[in-house]
């Protein structure tokens, strides 16, 4: 690790049980600001279970949420919203009846953003859903309404961004502007965590990778070194695998 | 000109100017009273359920409670009619803060609890040990307010209240983030919305209209039993009347009452053996052919309806 700057956002021995089973089991890792980081990891890893903790879906059962040097595990997603967190859902939910334009006027008019929100106009061109403004969300493809889903979070100018599989169901074209879309969203200061399960779109787009496996950090550093180490390929392809 | 305004001019304006003149040129003064009351309980099941998705199955009971509210204060406090009307309103919000725990609920679950909790108020109004409160089942007699011309106007008064407070939701960001909530409360939260904050806003802000409504109810009919105030007919109706109008629109439940309950009139006068027939086939053909209302004639078609 390179000397970086102090992080936005720092978790640290994350626990959440459901029932008997610890989706996180003492998870910790950071985040600086105008950094991508991936979290990837076998399915039921925790990767979403550690978003939506983060972004007050959930509260915590141990450890510890910081969010720019506040503690903020437990506390109600729309005051997350309003601190500066925001996120996409794996499989989104625009308000289906509204039209696209509301869905994205309801996140301007409550996000409380702290410097002044993004234009409407700008926010529709920058994710092609200019031709669709007017349509009712329930009318889009499910590639449009995951961008309206990432522009609803855009609209409250989030300073912590959590992006649940976004890259997920698109194509290869889209794939490539959607990922220099998210650098340059990153290259304005935001922090960006990526939840995803393509290794070429994480390859191409974080800085660095966290790997889960049963709800704790097992590797951190680039994917490159990551798909070397014996433990990461272990819980990804099995132990035979492994050198 | 803003949306808001036209609302108002050729929606609320209209309506109220019309229902102002109609007692000087039509005799049937009850009925353009039961009118005026139907069109408030409409557009009040219109703010909760059009709104927030929360179907009010025991929605009446906020308009008993408003009735005994405005009793109980000229009985022993000997207040002033439109006071007593006021604390009618504030009864039926109190009753509405105390019911919030409902909200938790959802779908069926929350109407089949909302129905539970106005038939206990109805059972705890009725109840002969408090005689020396409510009257208990024997009913109120309000001899001493009884003034149906005021009533009427008050109710008018009312009326373009609500109807004024749903073109505010029609046209507010604080609407559409209602509506945001009845979508998706966790994509509501996500942007920015305080979700519970929002339910319980809407909750008691029709809570308060049917509490107003049973107030002025019990203002002009005077003398009442809590089977009449507590009625499921008014639920029912309310509900109908929205829901066949079309709700979260302005229009959807003012047309709604006046074709439904003008139908149910007219059945009435003309044909009253075959009401709970043709009655019943039109609530029928409503849920079958049209689940979203008269309006959704229009917006299939891609037309905006107010």
């Amino acid at each position: 690790m390179s000397p970086e700057p102090a992080p936005i956002l720092k978790v640290s021995t994350l626990v959440k049980r459901f029932g008997g089973f610890h989706a996180l089991d003492g998870l910790s890792f950071h985040v600086a600001s105008g950094e991508i980081l991936g979290l990837v990891g076998p399915n039921g890893s925790g990767k979403t279970t550690a978003i939506n903790v983060i972004s007050g879906l959930y509260a915590p059962d141990g450890g510890e949420v910081v969010f720019d040097g506040a503690s903020v595990g437990g506390v109600a997603s729309h005051k997350l919203v309003h601190r500066g967190i925001n996120r996409t859902f794996q499989v989104p939910k625009p308000f289906l009846s509204l039209t696209v334009r509301e869905n994205i006027q309801v996140a301007l008019a409550y996000g409380r953003a702290s410097v002044a929100p993004p234009a409407m106009e700008e926010l529709l061109d920058d994710f092609r859903l200019t031709e669709v403004a007017d349509r009712p969300a329930a009318d889009l493809n499910s590639a449009q309404q995951k961008m309206l889903d990432l522009t609803r979070a855009l609209a409250t100018r989030p300073r912590l961004l959590l992006l649940d599989e976004l890259a997920a169901g698109l194509n290869p074209a889209e794939l490539d502007w959607i990922a220099g879309r998210i650098k340059a969203l990153a290259a304005t200061g935001m922090a960006v965590i990526v939840v995803e399960h393509l290794m070429g779109f994480i390859e191409q787009i974080t800085d660095r990778v966290i790997v889960l496996n049963a709800g704790k950090e097992i590797f951190e550093g680039t994917l490159a070194t990551a798909v070397r180490e014996p433990q990461v390929i272990e819980v990804f392809l099995g132990g035979e695998h492994a050198a | 000109m803003p949306n808001a305004l036209k609302h108002l001019l050729f929606i609320l304006v209209p309506l109220i100017v019309v229902f102002a003149v109609l007692p000087g040129v039509y005799q049937n003064h009850l009925l353009l009273f039961n009118f005026v009351i139907f069109l408030i309980l409409a557009q009040g099941v219109n703010i909760i359920y059009g709104f927030t998705g929360y179907l009010p199955f025991g929605y009446v009971g906020f308009f008993g409670a408003g009735a005994y509210g405005f009793a109980i204060m000229v009985m022993h406090l000997q207040t002033p009619a439109a006071l007593a009307v006021l604390v009618g309103g504030v009864v039926a919000v109190l009753l509405g803060l105390l019911l919030t725990p409902l909200l938790r609920l959802s779908g069926a679950y929350f109407a089949i609890a909302n129905l539970a909790a106005s038939l206990a108020v109805l059972h705890f109004v009725a109840n002969p040990a408090l005689e020396g409160i409510t009257k208990g089942p024997y009913g109120v007699s309000l001899t001493g307010t009884f003034n149906p011309e005021n009533a009427y106007y008050a109710a008018l008064v009312v009326l373009a209240l609500t109807v004024g407070g749903v073109i505010y939701l029609k046209n507010s960001a604080f609407g559409l983030a209602l509506q945001a909530v009845r979508e998706d409360a966790v994509s509501a939260s996500m942007a920015g919305v305080d979700v519970i904050k929002m339910r319980v806003i809407a909750w008691l802000a029709s809570a308060l209209v049917a509490g107003l409504a049973g107030g002025i109810y019990a203002w002009y009919v005077s003398v009442f039993y809590p089977d009449n105030v507590f009625s499921g007919d008014f639920s029912i109706f309310a509900i109908v009347f929205a829901l066949f109008g079309g709700v979260a629109t302005i229009t959807g439940p003012i047309v709604g009452v006046l074709i439904l309950y003008g139908i149910y009139n007219l059945i009435g006068f003309t044909t009253p053996q075959y009401f709970q027939l043709i009655y019943g086939l039109l609530i029928m053909g409503l849920v079958l052919f049209l689940p979203a209302g008269l309006v959704s004639l229009a917006t299939r078609r891609g037309w905006h309806v107010p």
